[in-house]
């Protein structure tokens, strides 16, 4: 007896939902991007320069303490928070110490470090500092740069391929799905004002690359019933065609979640943040290419008069042969 | 039906074992890396039993290319310098007044006397007493310039010369500016490269980044300022001639001349002529050494032309102070007592063993050309990365485990033919990796665990259209066929699409977000072959020998 997530022959109407879903969707972009404006996101030093101190003790944390002990140095902005993790060992604790660009300065002056880890020192005399980092403004200002462009450019190139393998509708319909997940994704982060740096843009176009992935499968599968069924209403088709899918869609995205829960759990505090951007991404990924992608492609029509060409569809692969 | 000729067959499964043979040395990680340390250090001239053993570790005739480990995996520290590059233009200029002076000079029945106008901003203005004259002089100066030696700055000349009134005004031409900072930049690289080199770290990065930035990765550095004590003093070596000491530095020193403070007692400044009678780049060679009052020095050794310039001056000099200078601090101002011939002489200061040992490397290495200001820097202690290397195995194998399981209660044998081409595809990749001598870092194990959760969608996607086409089935064998040549656009379109977010990912991003990059692109192409190929050979194969008549995914 096999498992089967998703019985065979499913005949869900994704869109008699189609309201509430895209709906829910419309306001929760729109939420993101309050969300955004007005409480901004918690960057990391990353992308607003400063500098970051492990620390790693076999005492017990006391933020107070540290702060108490760091206060004097004059040093502006400082955030300790501590760190908690199944994979520490019994007596390991762990705190990361942030501290602002320095006025002025483009790098980090060793005294300044000296001074704060002595400092703790004081505090806690077993402190060790596995890593410390610090970044200047002005490369900080440039990273943001990059990563706007980055995403923005891979949301272009998407487009640009979708559209050259399919209809243009098509290529609206995904680049806003993915649109809706980045959106999503900077507003939980805005939300709960988890650190937001370098490592999470890179999940952004993990994300991006993952719901195209999602996206695309349904899509084709439209674009083949399209062909097979002339007659048929374009909801119609595009209902059956994320039936037909719905199998498959569930099984990777259960697969994939399955192996990033298992990194969620036991890969180390260092790239939790990461990792847990994937897993958010690949949840609203697989929810907006069934939800979102499809209702833009209906709400945009698709031409269906390809009496005149000679190959409506782009399988010129299928001549591929192993 | 269902046929694969026997030549892609071969093809298919020689990509397999290759894959495998080059992803196996990283089984034996230490192992192989010991056996190539000490193959290296053999072909540098190093020999010692030690090193013969350490060569047997591992057989010659196997691959021994394994993965980089990054600097998040390793530890080590990280440092991205930028070459102050236009703080060269002004000490370029004023290496041109001699021969601005020598010119004007020896038409001065001409141009009458000749000075030189202090400036702020760097560039050279010369005085003229005969106004009239401007425009011979102006001629002479401009016969001074030289053309520019680069591809794009090709027929320009290296020099700006403008006057008014009684001034000349001499700048660096844009094109001369733009081949002195690349030859700053490369100059700055090669002498960060020899100063760690002498430091003795194992595999250490030193790229150049974009027009002027240097990024300095060097696994094993205990932190980024140790690495910055190595590379961070620019180490320009002067010797100059003492004019007189003074304890006020805003002291007027007069035209040619400056003030510098004693390197040890505070309040104490020297009044130099800036221009030096020999540099730090004359030297052939510089030891730590002792004085004869045992106290820790420094021995150098001049080459020909710097022995001359040094015997010369000291010979007519007998009796006056001169200046050592290093990174504008007056090190020690001795008194000349003879004519120091041979070209060697001794620095001494308040050094310690330590730091005398120091100053040597950073002599021997030569002058950084200008200064470095630090944009970023990363430590990372290698027992974090030892704990981030042993979480991401665990999760790794964790994940694996689990998608397995999944895939054999859903597709049965088809899962089993699928998780087989995942362990390959996982091979594939640590093969990959070592051959292109990538480097892993933090996130490229999760983008290894997230290839490993994404790779069976190719084959997902198959087995599901293998399911439909067998309710309108023709026969097992033609719904495996038709399963495969309808699934094949979706996976192309979606690995297409997938694989451009990584390669952009890749192109913008560095150190741990490229690794990450890396891996994810890398797994998107190991996994579309093994689900296209592998797989579909191995049920072929199945299906060959057992003739099912229907069969159940």
């Amino acid at each position: 007896m096999r498992m089967r997530l998703v019985p065979d022959n499913t005949n869900f109407n994704f869109f008699r939902v189609a309201r509430v879903t895209f709906g829910a969707s419309v306001v929760a972009v729109i939420a993101s991007v309050i969300l955004f404006v007005v409480m901004g996101l918690n960057f990391g030093i990353d992308f607003r320069g400063g500098t970051t101190i492990r620390t790693d003790s076999t005492a017990v944390v006391d933020v107070a303490e540290y702060r108490a002990a760091i206060e004097p140095l004059g040093l502006g902005d400082v955030t300790i928070t501590e760190v908690f993790d199944p994979t520490f060992r019994e007596d390991q604790h762990v705190a990361m110490v942030r501290i602002q660009a320095q006025d002025g300065e483009e790098s980090v002056s060793p005294e300044l470090i000296a001074n704060v880890e002595a400092a703790l020192q004081t505090v806690d005399p077993s402190i060790t500092f596995p890593s410390v980092e610090s970044v200047g403004p002005k490369v900080s200002g440039e990273l943001i740069k990059t990563a706007i462009y980055a995403v923005l450019g891979s949301l272009v190139a998407i487009v640009l391929y979708i559209w050259v393998r399919f209809e243009w509708q098509f290529a609206i319909g995904a680049v806003l799905a993915l649109v809706h997940d980045v959106a999503l994704t900077i507003g939980l982060w805005s939300l709960f004002q988890i650190k937001f740096d370098l490592a999470i843009v890179a999940a952004l176009l993990t994300i991006v690359g993952y719901s195209i992935n999602d996206t695309v499968v349904v899509f084709d599968r439209a674009r083949e019933n399209l062909i097979k069924f002339k007659q048929m209403p374009l909801i119609e088709v595009l209902n059956l065609s994320a039936n037909e899918t719905l199998s498959r869609t569930l099984m990777t995205s259960g697969t994939t979640l399955l192996a990033l829960v298992a990194l969620l759990v036991l890969g180390g505090d260092v790239i939790r943040g990461f990792v847990f951007a994937i897993t958010w991404g690949i949840v609203v990924g697989t929810y907006s290419s069934i939800y979102v992608a499809k209702n833009i492609v209906l709400m945009l029509g698709v031409k269906r008069d390809w009496s005149k060409e000679k190959k409506p569809t782009g399988n010129q692969f299928m001549d591929i042969d192993a | 039906m269902l046929q694969i000729s026997i030549f892609k067959q071969a093809l298919i499964v020689l990509t397999c074992v290759v894959g495998l043979l080059l992803a196996m040395p990283n089984l034996f990680y230490s192992r192989v890396e010991q056996h190539n340390d000490a193959v290296t250090a053999i072909e540098a001239g190093a020999s010692d039993p030690a090193l013969e053993e350490a060569t047997g570790l591992w057989p010659s005739f196997l691959p021994s290319g394994i993965v980089n480990l990054g600097l998040d995996l390793r530890g080590g520290a990280h440092l991205l310098a930028e070459v102050q590059v236009a703080d060269v233009y002004a000490s370029t200029l004023d290496g041109m007044w001699t021969q601005v002076r020598d010119v004007l000079v020896s038409e001065r029945d001409t141009v009458g006397f000749v000075t030189r106008e202090e400036s702020d901003d760097g560039l050279l203005r010369v005085k003229i007493s005969n106004v009239d004259a401007m425009d011979r002089a102006l001629e002479l100066v401009r016969g001074l310039a030289q053309p520019v030696v680069t591809l794009t700055g090709a027929g320009q000349s290296n020099i700006v010369v403008s006057g008014e009134g009684d001034l000349i005004t001499i700048d660096l031409s844009e094109a001369e500016k733009m081949a002195s900072d690349e030859r700053t930049v490369l100059q700055s690289l090669e002498i960060i490269r020899r100063r760690i080199d002498a430091a003795g770290t194992r595999e250490p990065s030193i790229q150049r980044q974009g027009e002027d930035r240097i990024l300095i990765q060097v696994p094993g550095a205990k932190s980024a300022q140790e690495l910055k004590g190595w590379i961070g003093t620019t180490a320009q070596l002067t010797f100059q001639p003492v004019v007189g000491r003074t304890s006020n530095p805003d002291e007027n020193p007069g035209a040619g001349n400056e003030i510098l403070p004693d390197a040890e007692q505070e309040g104490v400044y020297y009044v130099l002529e800036r221009t030096p009678v020999v540099t730090g780049e004359t030297l052939t060679n510089a030891q730590p050494a002792f004085d004869q009052n045992g106290r820790p020095a420094v021995s150098f050794q001049f080459n020909p032309t710097g022995a001359r310039a040094f015997g010369d001056y000291t010979a007519e000099n007998i009796g006056a102070p001169f200046a050592i200078v290093l990174d504008n601090e007056v090190l020690s101002a001795p008194t000349i007592q003879a004519h120091i011939a041979g070209g060697s002489g001794i620095i001494t200061g308040n050094f310690t063993v330590e730091s005398s040992t120091n100053l040597a490397v950073l002599l021997r290495a030569g002058a950084l050309p200008t200064e470095l200001t630090f944009l970023e820097e990363r430590t990372i202690g290698p027992e974090l990365g030892q704990d981030s290397v042993d979480a991401g195995k665990i999760a790794a194998l964790v994940g694996m485990g689990g998608v397995i399981v999944f895939m054999v209660l859903t597709y049965g044998l088809f899962g089993v033919f699928a998780n087989i081409a995942l362990l390959l595809n996982v091979a594939l990749i640590f093969g990959a990796l070592s051959v292109l001598g990538a480097t892993l870092t933090l996130p490229g194990i999760a983008g290894i665990v997230l290839t490993i959760g994404m790779a069976v969608d190719a084959n997902v996607l198959v087995f599901e259209r293998i399911r439909e086409e067998l309710k309108v089935a023709k026969g097992p064998a033609r719904a495996i066929e038709l399963g495969y040549e309808r699934a094949l656009s979706a996976i192309l379109d979606a690995n297409v699409t997938t694989f451009m977010t990584a390669a952009i990912l890749w192109l913008v991003g560095s150190g741990p977000v490229r690794g990450f990059a890396t891996t994810l692109g890398l797994g998107i192409v190991t996994s579309v072959f093994t689900a296209i190929f592998v797989t579909r050979l191995l049920i072929v194969w199945w299906f060959q020998r057992r003739r099912p008549k229907s069969i159940e995914v």
